[in-house]
């Protein structure tokens, strides 16, 4: 199970890095392998302002539809628009080409209340 | 949790184990886009051991048989096999079955694994014939060995000439070592093969000289999660998804395998209703737009007003695009006819198409 250490995580099973005031949001890679083949990836929230723990998107596998929670609060400035055409890069490289999303953070003390990576492995019971 | 005699087979082959219908069942292994492919190009192997069988014997079998089912079972010859539907007494149905001819006065019934002991209760509490009725749901194993190279993969397993077994035909006989197994040319995939019934105590070794047989053709074991991506491509409907109690057989298109030959349950209303056409029709849809339509999501019109519900739907891992069955007023269900699947905040405009969606 790969689980970057320098990467700070939710019980979600999403990933953020941050970058100033900019956090970068994508999901685990044991959320990506739980969920198999992921086939869609919506996000119609870019430009929109939401709160921690909001709904700004959904994924979908062949099976399974699960949405996507904001993990800090803030603006969506951009959605990965390459999963539009190949959202298996989820599956592919998770913590890469697999991003979803990059929030302005309104509120950056929120990122005390993210998940370690060391907590994250404990929390999956990797 | 009920297990099949296979269960830890498909554990040591790192399946994704899900409760399915009272069982613990393999719902994937390498990932359902690639083992749909590989039942569609190749050859893949299901575990479906859920499924129940029930044995009507004795000189009234077919007689009870007749009176349940809304096919027509005296058509049937040794070595056919038939598809029909229970239907139960208030215009909808009690599950979907296949129906086999294994000899003079002797029929295999199989039916759904989430219905076996609604269905034992319900064809029981209905024979005062004096049919004899055996459950061998928990003694029988049942794997689908399906695709387009499943003939050729597993001709070596027996001495029967599998060519030659048609499309809902039967031999009992050799196969991989055992004798007196069912080998039914039917399944649940659009892509042809083998549906193969033997006793729990023989899968194991059967499973087992199938993979050896099919190495070469790249033979895996594929989850019901792909099953159900394969059946969806074919239109096909599944019981408690797209049919249950409070369907009309023929409003979901089972007019087909409805008889009225003979009487059975509710045959009367049945009937009636076939001749005046049912008020709403179960149809197949592909989305115009991107979007995956999902079981229970609604079907709007033009002004946003709904007028049906999806009863299946998935990304269709063929036609790389969302695929759904639904019920919709007859107005609608034409080919061509445009209607929209409301996916979340956005209704996604779709066209209604004939069945399957899939054409090999």
């Amino acid at each position: 199970m790969n689980i970057p250490a320098q990467l700070k995580y939710t019980k979600d099973h999403e990933w953020i890095s941050i970058d100033g005031d900019v956090a970068t949001v994508g999901i685990t890679d044991f959320a990506q392998g739980e969920l198999g083949d992921i086939v869609y990836v919506e996000v119609e929230t870019v430009d929109e302002t939401l709160e921690i723990e909001e709904i700004f998107g959904t994924v979908e596998a062949v099976k399974t539809v699960s949405d996507l929670f904001l993990p800090l609060s803030g603006e969506i400035i951009e959605f990965n628009s390459a999963l539009e055409d190949e959202p298996e890069k989820v599956n592919s490289d998770p913590y890469g080409d697999g991003w979803m999303i990059k929030i302005k953070l309104s509120d950056v003390t929120q990122i005390d209340g993210l998940l370690s990576a060391d907590a994250y492995k404990e929390l999956i019971g990797a | 949790m009920k297990s099949t005699a296979l269960t830890a087979t498909h554990e040591a082959l790192g399946a994704k184990l899900v409760p399915y219908a009272g069982f613990n069942m393999p719902v994937q292994y390498e990932g359902v886009s690639a083992e749909h492919e590989t039942v569609r190009k190749g050859v893949g192997v299901f575990d479906v051991s859920h499924m129940g069988e029930f044995l009507i014997e004795g000189p009234h079998a077919l007689e009870l048989i007749q009176k349940v089912c809304s096919n027509d079972a005296s058509k049937l010859t040794i070595g056919k096999a038939q598809y029909s539907y229970l239907p139960n007494e208030t215009g909808g149905i009690v599950d979907d079955l296949i129906i086999y001819k294994m000899k003079e006065e002797s029929y295999l019934l199989v039916v759904n694994a989430g219905n076996i002991e609604k269905d034992w209760n319900w064809i029981s509490s209905k024979n005062d014939v004096g049919a004899t009725m055996r459950d061998l749901s928990p003694d029988y194993s049942l794997l689908a060995i399906q695709g387009p190279k499943a003939v050729e993969a597993m001709q070596s397993l027996t001495s029967h000439d599998l060519s030659e077994i048609k499309f809902y035909n039967f031999v009992v006989g050799d196969f991989a070592g055992v004798e007196h197994v069912i080998i039914s040319a039917t399944g649940y995939t659009g892509s042809g093969g083998f549906e193969i019934y033997c006793k729990n105590s023989e899968v194991k070794q059967i499973w087992d000289k199938v993979f050896e047989a099919g190495a070469s053709y790249g033979i895996k074991p594929i989850g019901l999660a792909a099953r159900d991506t394969l059946r969806l491509e074919m239109g096909y409907c599944l019981y408690g998804n797209d049919i249950d109690e409070n369907t009309s057989p023929i409003a979901a298109g089972l007019g087909w395998v409805t008889k009225f030959t003979k009487e059975f349950t509710n045959s009367e209303a049945l009937k009636s209703e076939k001749e005046h056409g049912p008020e709403n029709k179960l149809v197949g849809f592909e989305l115009d737009d991107r979007g995956i339509p999902r079981h229970g999501y609604d079907i709007v019109d033009g002004n946003g007003n709904k007028i049906g519900v999806v009863t299946s739907g998935t990304m269709s891992p063929s036609l790389n695009k969302g695929i759904g069955l639904g019920y919709v007023p007859a107005i609608f269900a034409d080919a061509g006819s445009k209607i929209n699947i409301q996916i979340r905040k956005n209704a996604v405009p779709a066209t209604v198409v004939k069945t399957p969606f899939y054409k090999a």
